[in-house]
């Protein structure tokens, strides 16, 4: 199984790097963009692993390690597989 | 099989494969062609430069270890050795500037503690395209960011360097790294296979499709595709080579190893083939045993892929085991992958198929040399009479113009984003004349600077190459400090160009003049040709790198100001020069005229009298006159000074006002001494032999300098101050 | 009783040797390397958690450090009262491990930032800033890319309240400024302490700032201050007064 887990800043926290994205879009005349949040992807394939299971683990990981709750949230989804 | 088109692809003429199977004694396979093609490249070949390097000076008393390794080793007693070198990365930090700058400070690295130092200190010589172009700007972001992010991480010190701008360097900035290591002297090592038996064992980062043919794209002229070159670059890993360092370091301290040599340009090839040449053996290599990062990988990937952080090591068989666990500590493999075997041959194996056997030496050694044809440079622009050029009607924002200019301006936005602290040595932080690292355990210290103004070597490349050497040297003795040896990287053209030809000639003419003046020896290099895109060649820049030693680090003086009333006084002679000076290029838009005259005999005695007067404690600041003159050098002196001290300069003579304020006349030093201590200083410069002349004094908010009784300039210290900060960061501001 | 420091050695560590030569030449204390793979604390009385890049830091800074074998001892060494100093990436570790409260972000500037700056010490009766005065300032450097603290409104004021801040940064003449603060970090914090007082963090590298010729010998005070601190609880080898004199030679 292939999860995809997406890990960004909290809304309360200020993105300085997703500001300066969206500046530079504005700059270029893309007028239309009104907000940049910044945030990393992890793709994690998982073996031997139920849908159950990755219900659990996932979530896990992502806290314990691939976000810092105090900053950051976190999103995931299933790729591919069961 | 090999026909005109693949012979194209891998830059190799028809007579140089006529030489190739004559060496061979057959056909060469894809991947033998691949082999010669990255070994004989310009970049590793050294084929259009080789007859010219020969004039340049190489023995010395400090010399342990000349050209032709890794990287150069200077005894500096005390049982220790520095080893230093310079690498260009010019043409992958225009193609991706984070990584291609960022994988430049990890190849010298490697150069150096290959060797078995510890890297101290890098400097970097940084030329870009002007910053008002934005895609200068993103350059200039990437290449900083990328030195930053690699030799942070890693932890060796960015203590200084330069960056100059120009258009030449528009579509074609250079990246020159500047690494300084240090050793015992009983513990250096070389690239060297030796001992039928021994093992060759791989170790680092596992090798992938990155950067292959690198080396022969760095022989290459740029043009309109280069966009399409992207994959070739490398992508860097400092943690990785923190890991490398760590372990080899250990493994060479203990003495396990026979050999080490690490994987740069042509990878695989170079390191396997070059270690068996200079060891006078073969090598079997089987690739199956080659860490792969990717699936599918032919012989040709893999013995040509540039992947970085990696280095292949020889050790006797009963060391292997213990070799294996210091890299296992380090959570790094170290595989057997090959053993070096009698006979002189590269026997290369995949998959149970013999893929290269080819002799060793004539992939090393037998790369032809040429002497390529050789015109005149072309000549300077002319420059108007000098009763021709107006007079600025106000000096003071001409001298604002020249402090503003990205060339003069304060350098901080570059250096405070490079740990220049890290290991605790750094003394003279960067801006000062020279940096400046003590040596832990003893009261002497090492100082490095990297200099070549490109312009003045455009306008006059023997000229230009010997103003090189002798500012390098100058920056070196304004802290107090004496050269004792000499790296250099040559920025060229394209050299099948017989005006770049001429250039390269004139300026390792002047370079060798200068090295033999200084009485410093050459100990290795880089050159870097084809530096054109789209037909345009850089300005040549033969970027120079100068060490130098101080016995007693408690004497080592800096730029500022120190106190109120202190004589200013000026070591030198000044002339009514004007030419390729940053005053005309920024004020006149001219890039013209002769670069200024140097008397290398005269540079060497005044360089002599700073140090012995800074030896007798005489001098309480000095700092070197170079871009923007006496002008620059007294404002810079006020900058250094944390108190902002201004000064009252007053000059004689009939000099024209812009020429005595921002002429650029070489040997010259601004120094700072007490009073009482001017006469001092005086009678020893006259038995010497050097002019000197006491021209004003410390104190006061404004710079002012009068000529003859009439101030001709008078600007207050915190606008001046104002205008040379503000410069560069005004064009880097984000908006958030 | 000479006290005795431990330096932790993560792979990508690199002011491991430079803390370790202040500590044991400068200081003139013996300090032994902790190798982040041990569980064996070697009977050290402070653990110093130094600079660099611990485990490439490519996720964040001090990520993984956390995981490490020893981290487990040196946070049990914490529970236990014992001193743990965290510089620069150190400081990010012990906020990652939790032994601190917040976060570090990007730099305001969203550059690596290399310079002098100037911290006011803000509380003079902790382990770490005994040798000190409250309101003196400090010229020491910093070095990092993440050095923005950050910590939620409430935990911000509890800080704040238990007198936890240690550090600010501020202008040469003490005023804090949004100017001196270069990083952008709330409130200013330069570094911090944990509740009991026996755990400090810190962005500026003390040990980069111990010795006349780089520069600066004001980060001392750190080293001093644990020096004091825990020497004085034992059999006194000099006394204190000769110390406090030997502090401004």
């Amino acid at each position: 199984m292939r999860v995809r887990i997406l890990v960004s800043f909290k809304d309360s926290v200020l993105d300085p790097q997703g500001q300066t994205v969206k500046n530079a879009l504005h700059t270029m005349g893309y007028a239309a963009v009104t907000d940049v949040r910044q945030g990393k992807v992890f793709e994690l394939d998982l073996e031997g692993t139920t849908r159950k299971e990755a219900e659990a683990l996932v979530p896990e990981i992502a806290r314990r390690v691939l976000a810092n709750p105090i900053i950051e949230k976190f999103a995931w989804e299933i790729l591919k597989g069961q | 099989m090999i026909d005109r088109s693949l012979l194209e692809r891998h830059n190799l003429t028809e007579d140089e494969y006529t030489l190739i199977v004559e060496l061979i004694g057959k056909e060469p396979n894809l991947t033998e062609l691949g082999i010669f093609s990255v070994m004989w490249s310009e970049h590793c070949g050294y084929k259009s430069s080789r007859v010219h390097l020969k004039r340049l000076p190489t023995e010395g008393r400090h010399v342990v270890q000349g050209p032709g390794e890794n990287a150069g080793v200077l005894d500096i007693g005390g049982g220790q050795v520095i080893v230093f070198k310079i690498e260009s990365h010019n043409h992958p930090s225009f193609i991706e500037p984070y990584q291609g700058a960022a994988t430049g400070v990890g190849g010298i690295l490697r150069d150096i503690f290959t060797m078995g130092a510890r890297p101290i200190a890098v400097m970097d010589s940084l030329r870009f395209g002007p910053p008002d172009d934005p895609r200068n700007r993103s350059v200039m972001g990437g290449v900083v960011s990328g030195i930053s992010g690699y030799g942070n991480a890693f932890g060796v010190p960015t203590v200084g360097g330069e960056v100059y701008f120009d258009p030449c360097y528009n579509l074609n900035p250079l990246v020159n790294v500047f690494c300084l290591g240090l050793a015992d002297k009983d513990k250096v090592f070389y690239a060297k296979a030796e001992g039928a038996g021994n093992k060759v064992l791989y170790v680092g980062a596992k090798t992938g499709r990155d950067g292959i043919h690198g080396a022969t794209m760095a022989s290459a002229e740029f043009g309109k595709d280069t966009e399409h070159k992207r994959p070739n670059v490398q992508v860097g890993d400092p943690f990785k080579e923190k890991l490398l360092l760590e372990a080899c370091l250990e493994v060479m301290d203990r003495r396990l190893i026979v050999g080490i040599q690490d994987m740069g340009a042509a990878g695989l090839t170079c390191s396997t083939t070059e270690m068996a040449a200079k060891g006078g053996m073969g090598i079997v290599v089987d690739l199956d045993k080659v860490p792969q990062r990717e699936a599918g990988m032919t012989p040709y990937e893999i013995l040509l892929s540039e992947s970085q952080e990696r280095m292949l090591l020889v050790a006797e068989p009963g060391k292997v085991a213990e070799v294996q666990a210091i890299f296992a500590k380090w959570d790094l493999d170290a595989p057997v992958i090959g053993e070096v075997v009698p006979g002189g041959r590269a026997r290369i194996t995949f998959k149970g198929q013999v893929v290269v056997d080819i002799p060793v030496d004539a992939v090393v050694n037998l790369c032809p040399a040429y002497d390529r044809p050789i015109a005149a440079p072309a000549p300077p622009p002319p420059a108007p009479a000098l009763k021709d050029l107006p007079l600025p009607a106000d000096l003071g924002e001409a001298f604002l113009a020249v402090l503003a200019s990205p060339t003069v301006a304060d350098k901080e936005w570059v250096f405070r984003q490079y740990d220049h602290m890290v290991q605790v040595n750094t003394a003279l932080l960067p801006g000062a004349d020279a940096a400046l690292l003590r040596i832990k355990g003893s009261k002497r210290a090492l100082a490095m600077t990297l200099d070549c103004n490109g312009l003045y070597t455009r306008l006059d490349p023997r000229t230009g190459a010997r103003i090189a050497v002798a500012e390098a040297c100058r920056n070196l003795a304004c802290v107090g400090a004496r050269p004792i040896g000499v790296t250099n990287c040559l920025n060229f053209g394209n050299p099948e160009k017989p005006e770049v030809m001429g250039q390269f000639e004139q300026a390792v003419t002047g370079l060798s003049e200068a090295c033999r003046t200084f009485g410093i020896p050459v100990t290795g290099g880089n050159v870097s040709f084809y530096n054109d895109t789209e037909g345009l060649s850089i300005h040549p820049t033969p970027v120079i790198g100068v060490v130098g030693l101080m016995e007693d680090i408690g004497r080592a003086v800096t730029p500022g100001f120190k106190a109120a009333g202190d004589a200013v006084v000026l070591v030198g002679e000044s002339f009514e020069e004007l030419g390729g000076t940053e005053y005309l290029k920024t004020v006149h838009g001219l890039e013209a005229g002769a670069p200024p005259a140097i008397d290398l005999e005269q540079e060497k005695r005044n360089q002599d009298f700073l140090l012995e007067a800074i030896e007798a404690r005489l001098v309480r600041s000095a700092h070197d006159l170079s871009e923007g003159g006496l002008a620059v050098a007294l404002a810079e002196s006020a900058f250094h000074d944390a108190r902002k001290r201004g000064c009252q300069v007053d000059l004689e003579g009939t000099m024209r006002a812009d020429a005595l304020l921002f002429g650029e006349s070489q040997s010259r030093v601004l120094v700072t001494c007490r009073r009482k201590d001017a006469g001092r200083l005086a009678k020893l410069a006259a038995s010497r032999g050097v002019p000197v002349r006491v021209i004003g004094r410390v104190g006061g908010a404004d710079l002012a300098v009068t000529r003859a009784g009439r101030e001709i300039l008078r600007v207050p210290v915190g606008t001046a101050y104002r205008a040379w900060k503000d410069s560069l960061p005004a064009y880097f501001k984000i908006r958030t | 009783m000479a006290m005795k420091f431990g330096v932790v050695q993560f792979p990508g560590s690199n002011c491991d040797f430079d803390t370790f030569h202040v500590l044991s030449e400068v200081m003139k204390r013996p300090t032994v390397m902790l190798w982040h793979k041990d569980h064996d604390l070697q009977g050290v009385d402070c653990v110093v958690l130094p600079g660099g890049f611990s485990y490439g830091d490519y996720l964040r800074s001090g990520a993984i450090a956390r995981f490490s074998p020893l981290m487990q001892e040196v946070k049990a060494f914490a529970r236990r009262g014992g001193r743990v100093l965290g510089i620069c990436n150190g400081f990010q570790i012990l906020l990652e491990l939790g032994l601190l409260p917040g976060a570090m972000l990007r730099n305001k500037d969203l550059k690596f930032l290399c310079q002098h700056v100037y911290v006011r010490i803000e509380n003079d009766r902790t382990d770490f800033t005994r040798a000190g005065t409250k309101g003196q300032v400090l010229r020491i450097p910093i070095a990092h890319f993440d050095g923005n603290y950050y910590a939620p409104p409430r935990v911000l004021r509890e800080l704040e309240r238990r007198e936890q801040v240690v550090f600010r940064y501020c202008d040469a003449g003490g005023e804090v400024t949004e100017a001196a603060n270069v990083n952008g970090s709330l409130n200013a914090i330069a570094g911090i302490r944990n509740e009991a007082g026996n755990v400090l963090g810190l962005m500026p590298h003390p040990e980069r700032a111990s010795e006349r010729i780089l520069g600066s010998e004001d980060g001392r005070t750190v080293f001093e201050s644990l020096i004091l601190g825990l020497e004085r609880a034992r059999p006194a080898r000099r006394p204190a007064a000769t110390r406090r004199k030997a502090r401004h030679d």
